[in-house]
């Protein structure tokens, strides 16, 4: 596949199947594969497709094609085809009743740890299947696994974020329940993931108090894209120059109608209202797979 | 760091719009509360463009203000950032533009 974010033409999409230890190497979409080194690839499925040393072909049918030198209008969504992959997965969640939702954050702000531990608080309570976005490893699906979800590990070389097509890639080998919850926790990055639906019910955005309160300013595409912030690591508090209020009416400076949840997925605190959160959204998306 | 990608998505949309014409131009709307930078997307597209049908074309870039209608007051104003503010001091405001990324148009040269 084709590199995305100022990445190499190296860059390869893998899905780790935790459950039997399956790799899959992910084959995206023949139209990415369009190189900048001129490397062509065979389409045979694409019959309109343009080769790279602009040669057309006797089977292509141009009878349409336009005259010379006319401007076409395209009016073409550049992300068309994320949103595309995106409105699929938002159908399959909603025909199964699927709670998803998008973790995202800075690296080391918490997610794999949050999750942990929802998975064993919740064990009895809600299902909970994991998508694992890294650029590398599957240290992170292993650490789910082990706290008793079903995870699959999607690897994306060097792309800096989780795009729709992963995602259903990879809920191809995850298979959630009926009714379940599905997160799936993107690359740690506070800028790309927030342009890319996965086809999610709500982004959730983790800042740590390790952090600057000033985040929800310096990205505000992410804090305004998401619906949730979770505030982690507040058993810090007393050790770091984080100013609680502030980082707040930052967040509600750009997205006025961002729920705050303050928690600390290491001592416990402020737990509580994050699964009473987490189940009246499950609770909201149950019987709705035909309405 | 993403507009390596979004570059990518450009030149497969038109070059597959094309259908093997050689493209002479290629007109983007980029709106500046998009998230993505039109220079980052200039820099990338000459190399994304090579051994493809769009090699060697121009492209303009019209980038978009952003705008908001006051949600309060009913105020249109211009919006510098996403989270600019109206006058009356509302926090609440309906994005009327700046967020696009659209290619808007493709000129296509003879084809040899």
């Amino acid at each position: 596949m084709c590199g995305h974010c100022g990445c190499g033409e190296g860059s390869q999409t893998t899905v780790l199947n935790l459950r039997t230890g399956e790799e899959i190497r992910m084959e995206r979409e023949p139209r990415e594969h369009t190189h900048a080194d001129g490397t062509r690839h065979t389409h045979t499925h694409d019959h309109e497709h343009v080769h790279a040393d602009g040669t057309r072909h006797s089977h292509h049918h141009h009878d349409h094609t336009a005259p010379v030198g006319e401007i076409v209008e395209l009016e073409a969504r550049i992300l068309a085809k994320n949103e595309s992959f995106a409105e699929r997965n938002r159908s399959w969640f909603k025909g199964r009743e699927i709670l998803a939702l998008n973790l995202v954050s800075s690296p080391g702000a918490g997610k794999t740890t949050l999750l942990e531990r929802t998975i064993r608080d919740l064990r009895d309570d809600l299902r909970l299947f994991v998508i694992e976005g890294d650029q590398a490893t599957a240290n992170d699906g292993e650490r789910i696994r082990a706290a008793g979800a079903a995870a699959v590990q999607v690897n994306t070389g060097t792309g800096c974020h989780l795009e729709a097509d992963m995602v259903g890639r990879g809920l191809r080998e995850l298979r959630p329940d009926i009714g379940s919850v599905v997160m799936i926790e993107n690359v740690g990055n506070l800028v790309c993931p927030a342009m890319f639906d996965l086809g999610e019910r709500a982004k959730i955005v983790i800042l740590s108090v390790a952090e600057g309160e000033d985040k929800p300013l310096k990205y505000p595409h992410m804090f305004r894209a998401a619906s949730v912030m979770i505030l982690n690591k507040i058993d810090l508090l007393p050790h770091v120059d984080f100013d609680v209020g502030q980082a707040v009416a930052n967040a509600r400076q750009v997205n006025p109608h961002i729920t705050v949840l303050q928690l600390s997925a290491r001592s416990g605190e402020g737990l509580d209202a994050w699964y009473g959160w987490l189940r009246r959204e499950a609770g909201t998306v149950r019987n709705t797979a035909f309405t | 760091m993403h507009e390596l990608g979004i570059t990518r998505n450009i030149v497969a949309i038109v070059g597959d719009a094309a259908r093997g014409r050689p493209v002479r131009r290629v007109t983007l709307e980029v709106g500046k509360l998009s998230g993505v930078m039109s220079d980052a997307i200039a820099f990338c597209f000459d190399v994304v463009a090579q051994g493809t049908a769009l090699a060697g074309a121009s492209l303009e870039i019209r980038e978009i203000d952003g705008r908001a209608r006051c949600c309060a007051c009913g105020n249109e104003f211009e919006t510098a950032t996403l989270f600019t503010t109206c006058n009356c001091g509302s926090q609440q405001s309906i994005r009327l533009q700046g967020e696009e990324l659209n290619i808007k148009s493709m000129e296509l040269m003879e084809a040899s």
